[in-house]
């Protein structure tokens, strides 16, 4: 498991993996903002905990389709499949992955692009609690989407849809503890929330991606 | 150990290709599957291998016998040979690449970025990955698309020094490998007569 880990992030990190695309996504959106709504900072500070939210759900959304689509071009996923590795195990590490690639950098620049969005100071550090907490949802969501998908020419399209909406409670608490911290409010209930959707997510969808995984493979 | 394959009976898409397939294969044998294309070659390896489920009959051993290499060759372009090939041996629990690379010439090539390699190399780079399987039963689909004569010499090599260790082959492959010892079976006659499985629910998986 360890060396499939290993693996999948060196081939994110290298030339074409597409590491740092969701960040550079996430900075556009983020800077885009104030150009559309004008740059009253009173408003951007409102709206700051939302759009951050949703840029990093975007950018996250803009890898999924690489999770299995590589892997299931080029073959490896046929050999994945006869190797010793469970495939619940393989959809985990590959969510995992994606987690680590993608995730992690979002939730560690979130408090620059916060800054470009005037965020109150008050709300740096709920904001990035939520997404630390939340984003790890997006990944194994996304990595169920991407099973579904894989094989599909041009699946990226019907992933997007089918995940979006999965995507809603997690955006919903998510974005709320960022909103509650940033006004100062108390954020116990929406985190709890986010964290159960999240906590969720993993022990279950595993199993649901593995299954439809098999299906695809056939 | 044997490979007992009984009453086997193989679907794609829905449509059954091939039905009562039997054959047994000892340690130490290899098959050679013959057939026209579209007859079901792939699919039967497919379902050997574990990769789909067999219409009916069954495969009298373990997926976890199996190691299957298919037309793709799963080989990352960004990583190095040498690369490749660990990662394939972390995965199967069995340690060093060198006697694979020895086996198919990749030794002067182990430290080049994959996507760098020819269609021939890659291939071989595709057939050392069966050496650090470590298992019993290699399932080959169309083993030397891409190889040259030396190559395939090569790859004959490495069957027979796995058969050589109690190991079995089962492959489909036009051309002929050198290997005497090796059995043909012509797939043909057995292709499905009976009209399309009613797979409802199939279709919309």
């Amino acid at each position: 498991m360890r060396a499939l880990l290993i693996r999948d992030i060196r081939l994110a990190v290298r030339a074409g993996g597409g590491f740092g695309l969701g960040l550079a996504f996430f900075l556009i959106v983020v800077v885009l903002v104030p150009f559309g709504v004008g740059p009253d900072s009173g408003l951007l500070a409102r709206i700051a905990p939302g759009i951050l939210w949703l840029g990093a759900l975007l950018s996250c959304l803009l890898s999924l389709d690489r999770i299995f689509a590589l892997d299931w071009e080029d073959g490896s996923l046929d050999l994945l499949a006869t190797a010793p590795l469970p495939m619940e195990a393989l959809v985990s590490v590959k969510a995992l992955a994606h987690w680590l690639a993608t995730g992690v950098p979002l939730v560690l620049a979130s408090p620059l692009f916060a800054l470009l969005l005037s965020l109150p100071p008050e709300g740096y550090l709920p904001l990035l609690v939520s997404l630390a907490l939340g984003t790890p949802a997006l990944s194994v969501i996304g990595t169920f989407g991407a099973a579904l998908t894989v094989g599909l020419k041009r699946g990226g399209l019907l992933l997007s849809l089918l995940v979006l909406p999965l995507y809603v409670p997690t955006l919903i608490f998510g974005a709320e503890v960022a909103r509650r911290g940033a006004e100062g409010l108390e954020t116990g209930v929406p985190l709890a929330m986010l964290a159960g959707i999240t906590f969720g997510a993993i022990a279950l969808l595993p199993f649901a991606s593995a299954a439809v995984l098999r299906v695809n493979l056939r | 150990m044997e490979l007992n394959v009984t009453g086997l009976s193989v679907a794609r898409g829905g449509i059954p290709v091939l039905e009562g397939l039997d054959f047994t294969l000892r340690a130490g044998e290899a098959l050679i599957l013959r057939g026209p294309n579209g007859v079901g070659k792939t699919t039967i390896l497919r379902t050997i291998a574990g990769l789909q489920p067999p219409l009916a009959g069954q495969v009298g051993l373990e997926r976890e016998a199996m190691a299957y290499a298919g037309h793709a060759d799963g080989i990352k372009s960004t990583l190095t040979v040498r690369e490749n090939l660990t990662f394939w041996a972390d995965i199967f629990g069995t340690s060093g690449v060198a006697d694979a690379l020895e086996a198919f010439d990749l030794v002067a090539l182990a430290d080049r970025v994959a996507g760098a390699l020819s269609a021939g190399q890659k291939r071989r780079l595709g057939l050392a990955r069966m050496v650090v399987t470590g298992r019993p039963v290699w399932v080959l689909d169309e083993p030397t698309v891409s190889l040259d004569a030396s190559a395939v010499g090569l790859f004959a090599q490495a069957v027979r020094n796995h058969l050589a260790g109690g190991g079995m082959a089962l492959m489909a492959t036009h051309i002929d490998l050198g290997l005497e010892e090796a059995r043909v079976l012509d797939v043909a006659p057995y292709r499905a007569k009976a009209p399309a499985h009613d797979d409802f629910d199939g279709s919309f998986l």
